[in-house]
């Protein structure tokens, strides 16, 4: 009964999505101003729909519903709660209704705050978005439904993967989505800006808020994502280049220039249109991500659906949006030509080299993600494109990346000279050489290339963002939020490379087999291997390995490797043990029994890999900082009091 | 076409979540470096987005045997990548061999960027110069009026 | 003109992204094809101190089918392969993949023994020698003794019919 109150609402939902997309668009055209005022409402209503539907896809999960087949696939009587309440993500359709969700909650939002916008722009913006609900949910209603049947009901589900049962899955997606679908405003927005034929700073300054927080949630989620597989693969990797995570770093990559973009769009008035064309890339990239995943095209190990006819329907849909959008702009762009000029040394030149270089990094993850699909259409053979391949390429990009990064903060807007530019900058650069230098010669175990290209980058880029702080003429604490939010960004990005840097050259570890009682060394740690026990869990059965981990002869904490058999499956899973440190992690994994007691053993030290999310973390605040200047709330102030005046 | 591989499902539903642990012993470091670095490098063809050193297939534990042992007997890091595309194809490969089928994706990213910034400064100068045009064709004016007042 | 650009770059991914969703991307086609068969010099699985050799077959077409009594697809193809070898005196070469000799002998028992020979690859080096990558595999070897194809995955009738016939057909057409 729930889920066809769940099925009927999606149904709802889907028809006042199609009003929302087409009613107030066609009443901005025409100027109806009833059917533009329609926009908010629908919008309400649609998400109103949209959430009885997510409710009804919970409560069949929290009742154990076996009849319902995404609960049967995704769920069991002995899941504890939270995967309950979090598998209804876990799996393909499930994470569609997310994805609905989510962005019938940005829609609303959007209607909420935007008190400073014209009317007929905002009808526009709820318009597309609208298009886009119509999309997922007749995705959902026509391939994907989430409330189907299974007939005779099973006694209990097949279960949630024990990979996926795990806090990380609680945060990781919902993240990533709300930064997935965060983009479709700015996206929004722009086809709103085309339609109209005029672009100007006021757009960008309504945007940019909104692109900030979808950038922020963005970093999280792909941080998180990182995180999680870390701990719980087991193998101590923390990106593989697999071409779901490429897919979320793509959009990542734009999204970052077009932050960047946008800044330059409010101050200057100029890039217009390179601000639309990257937010149309930034959302193309979500929604290409989102075919990927889900079409069998490309393998990963993420994929939630391997169905070509699901492919099919996603990839008109990514011909209606990313095609219609970009015909669009072919059509309009030169109305949005900004008239601000800059010389050929300058901020804005800073900022546009910036772009050039964020778009070629977004550009190679594509191109070595899609080249197996390239190669294999043409016939030519079958390839794989991988870690060795991104690592090598894409270091070497993110270099004139830090480089810029540190010389954007001392070019001049409008017109700099390079004369003046290098007298700005030799010193710094010079001081964050000695220390990119020395600090490695101090502490470091051996000295390696990639440490000091490591270590000039991150200090060059923490210098200057210090530097920006302190070097203009006023004082730093009276400097505005969104100043303070690209220090700390910057900042954020240095610290990640630092960890990115230290764990990859530095890191060491070693499989071993180890007798009650042996113990084991790797830089200065020692482990000492006690034995197993069996424990018992909700769901699992495991083996309990006991580890007491010292360092230099003091004690430092005992570590309880798991190696689990869930009821569910067969298939043996390992949870490592893992002592987080600040600047390092020490890692333990269990492996088999050899006989005798002894077992086999992985140990890993990894120095400064906390060091990664932590910089992610450090970015993701500097863009809320950003995103919450006050500048952005000024204009509704002023207009209040405007209508206060009025009256 | 998803029947056709249950054969590999089946191989698949032996593997275990968690990667391998052996006790390779090696005569000398560069051995074990050589042996880390093929095992990061090759693809498992079962556990098609692992490595063979994070898979736990049947058919990665044998072909890190078979890495191990060839590693063992001195070889070098060509013979180990000839003797696997030998049988398995450049797939195998994590890093795509440097061929006239990938020079596209090996350089790619350079050209991209040195494209995109040539791009820039063309369209940079262009402006610039569609600026000075303006501006002189401005300054012209500004003279024809100063003689034209002059004249008076 | 450039205003389009984004918009030509986007019809080529969409027409990329739609040949790929005809394809299969766990697919790994064998480097073999057009290669002389690799040698192997293994026991059989009814006489274990005979053995069997791939230069023993020169000469002749015949079929190398790669399969094991733990492997389900293995006994969905069974019947087709039964078939083959009965109608059209095909002759086709087990390789008996890291398998147990008894369960291999009863699971012939009870599904058939089609074959002329069936080779033991106790360890799955002859697999890899092979480039087997999963089970079943099928490989048609020529009089020359070059691997002239590999079905990959179960054979099914189709197959049979569409592919497996007419080129073995062929083949046997050819001089050794």
């Amino acid at each position: 009964m729930i889920a066809e109150i769940g099925h009927a609402a999606l149904i709802i939902a889907f028809t006042l999505a199609v009003i929302q997309a087409l009613v107030p668009l066609v009443g901005a055209q025409v100027g109806k101003v009833r059917w533009i005022n329609l926009a908010t409402p629908v919008a309400r209503g649609q998400l109103l729909f949209i959430a009885i539907a997510y409710a009804c896809l919970t409560y069949s999960f929290l009742i154990n519903d076996f009849s319902v087949r995404y609960v049967a696939t995704t769920s069991n009587t002995a899941l504890p709660l939270l995967y309950k309440i979090s598998g209804v993500w876990g799996a393909h359709e499930g994470s569609l209704l997310l994805w609905a969700l989510l962005l019938s909650s940005w829609t609303v939002v959007v209607s909420i705050f935007s008190k400073g916008i014209p009317k007929i722009m905002l009808a526009r913006v709820l318009s597309v978005m609208g298009m886009v609900s119509v999309g997922f949910i007749s995705f959902m209603l026509f391939t994907s439904n989430p409330f189907v049947r299974l007939f005779p009901a099973p006694v209990d589900g097949r279960s949630l993967n024990p990979l996926l049962q795990d806090p990380g899955l609680a945060i990781h997606p919902p993240m990533l989505y709300m930064g997935y679908v965060g983009f479709s405003v700015a996206f929004a927005f722009s086809i709103a800006a085309m339609i109209d034929g005029k672009l100007d700073a006021a757009w960008a300054r309504w945007v940019r808020p909104w692109t900030n927080i979808a950038w922020v949630f963005m970093t999280l989620g792909i941080a998180l994502g990182s995180w999680w597989a870390y701990y719980e693969l087991g193998w101590g990797g923390w990106w593989f280049w697999d071409p779901v995570e490429n897919a979320s770093l793509m959009p990542w990559l734009v999204g970052t220039a077009l932050i960047h973009s946008l800044a330059v769009t409010e101050k200057r008035a100029a890039f217009k249109s390179w601000s639309v064309l990257l937010a149309i890339f930034a959302f193309s990239l979500s929604l290409l991500g989102t075919f990927l995943v889900r079409s069998g095209v490309l393998t990963s190990v993420h994929a939630f659906a391997t169905d070509p006819a699901r492919g099919v329907f996603i990839l008109v849909f990514l011909i209606i949006v990313v095609g219609g959008s970009l015909v669009l702009y072919a059509w309009r762009a030169p109305a949005l030509r900004s008239v601000g000029q800059f010389s050929i040394v300058s901020r804005e030149t800073g900022l546009l080299v910036n772009n050039v270089i964020l778009a070629t990094m977004a550009g190679t993850v594509l191109l070595g993600t899609l080249y197996p699909l390239v190669l294999d259409a043409m016939g030519v053979g079958k390839i794989s494109v991988g870690p060795p391949y991104f690592n090598q390429v894409m270091l070497w990009l993110a270099i004139p990346l830090y480089l810029m990064m540190g010389i954007g903060f001392f070019l001049r807007w409008k017109k700099d000279t390079v004369s003046r530019l290098s007298r700005k900058i030799v010193i710094p650069f010079a001081v964050s050489l000695v220390i990119a230098v020395l600090l490695p010669l101090l502490f470091a175990p051996e000295q390696h290339g990639l440490t000091f290209i490591g270590s000039i980058l991150a200090s060059w880029v923490a210098l200057t963002a210090l530097l920006w702080l302190l070097n203009s003429t006023t004082s730093p604490f009276k400097l505005p939020a969104s100043t303070w939010g690209a220090v700390i960004a910057h900042l954020g990005m240095a610290v990640t490379v630092t960890g990115i840097t230290l764990t990859s050259v530095y890191s060491h570890e070693k499989d071993v087999s180890l007798a009650p009682g042996e113990s084991y060394e790797i830089s200065d740690y020692q482990f000492k291997f006690i034995g197993v026990t069996e424990v018992g869990r909700d769901n699992y059965i495991a083996y309990q390995g006991i580890v007491e981990a010292s360092e230099a002869g003091k004690h430092l904490v005992v570590l309880h490797p798991e190696k689990r058999t869930y009821s569910q499956s067969s298939m043996p899973m390992t949870e490592a043990a893992i002592d987080a440190g600040l600047f390092r992690d020490l890692f333990v994994a269990l492996g088999e029994p050899l006989g005798g007691g002894s077992w086999s053993l992985r140990i890993y030290h990894k120095p400064f890999v906390r060091w990664i999310w932590m910089g992610a973390l450090i970015m993701s605040f500097g863009g809320l900082l950003a995103a919450m200047d006050s500048r952005y709330r000024r204009s509704r102030k002023v207009k209040l009091e405007g209508a206060n005046n009025e009256k | 076409m998803m029947t056709k591989w249950i054969g590999i499902a089946l191989l698949m539903l032996s593997v275990q979540l968690h990667a391998a642990i052996e006790m390779y012993q090696f005569e000398q470091p560069e051995h074990e470096q050589l042996y880390k670095k093929m095992i990061d490098e090759l693809r498992c063809l079962v556990c098609q987005n692992q490595n063979l050193s994070a898979s736990n297939a049947g058919l990665a534990q044998d072909l890190r045997q078979q890495t191990y042992e060839m590693v063992s007997k001195g070889q070098s890091q060509q013979q180990i990548v000839d003797y696997m595309t030998q049988r398995y194809g450049d797939f195998v490969l994590y890093r795509p061999p440097v061929k006239l089928s990938t020079v596209l994706l090996w350089f790619g990213p350079i050209i991209m960027l040195l494209m995109g910034l040539i791009v820039l400064m063309m369209s940079l100068k262009k402006r610039k110069q569609a600026m000075d045009e303006a501006l002189s064709e401005e300054q012209q004016l500004r003279m024809k009026q100063l003689l034209d007042k002059g004249e008076k | 003109m450039k205003n389009s650009l984004p918009l030509i770059a986007f019809v080529l991914l969409v027409i990329l992204l739609g040949v790929g969703l005809t394809l299969d991307p766990r697919e790994v086609p064998s480097p073999f094809i057009g290669k002389p068969a690799p040698t192997f010099d293994l026991p059989k699985l009814y006489a274990s101190t005979d053995s069997i050799s791939v230069a023993e077959m020169k000469g002749k077409v015949w079929l190398l089918n790669v399969w094991a009594s733990w492997c389900g697809a293995c006994r969905a193809e069974h019947q087709v392969i039964n078939r083959l070898v009965k109608n059209h005196q095909i002759e086709i070469i087990g390789l008996n993949y890291k398998d147990n000799a008894d369960q291999a002998k009863q699971w012939l028992q009870e599904l058939g023994n089609p074959y002329a020979s069936i080779a033991v690859d106790h360890d799955g080096r002859t697999g890899i020698d092979w480039g087997v990558y999963g089970v079943p595999e099928t490989f048609v070897v020529d009089k020359k003794g070059i691997i002239r194809y590999k079905n990959i995955g179960p054979v099914y009738q189709q197959d049979v019919d569409n592919t497996l016939l007419p080129l073995i057909n062929q083949l046997q057409q050819e001089s050794s």
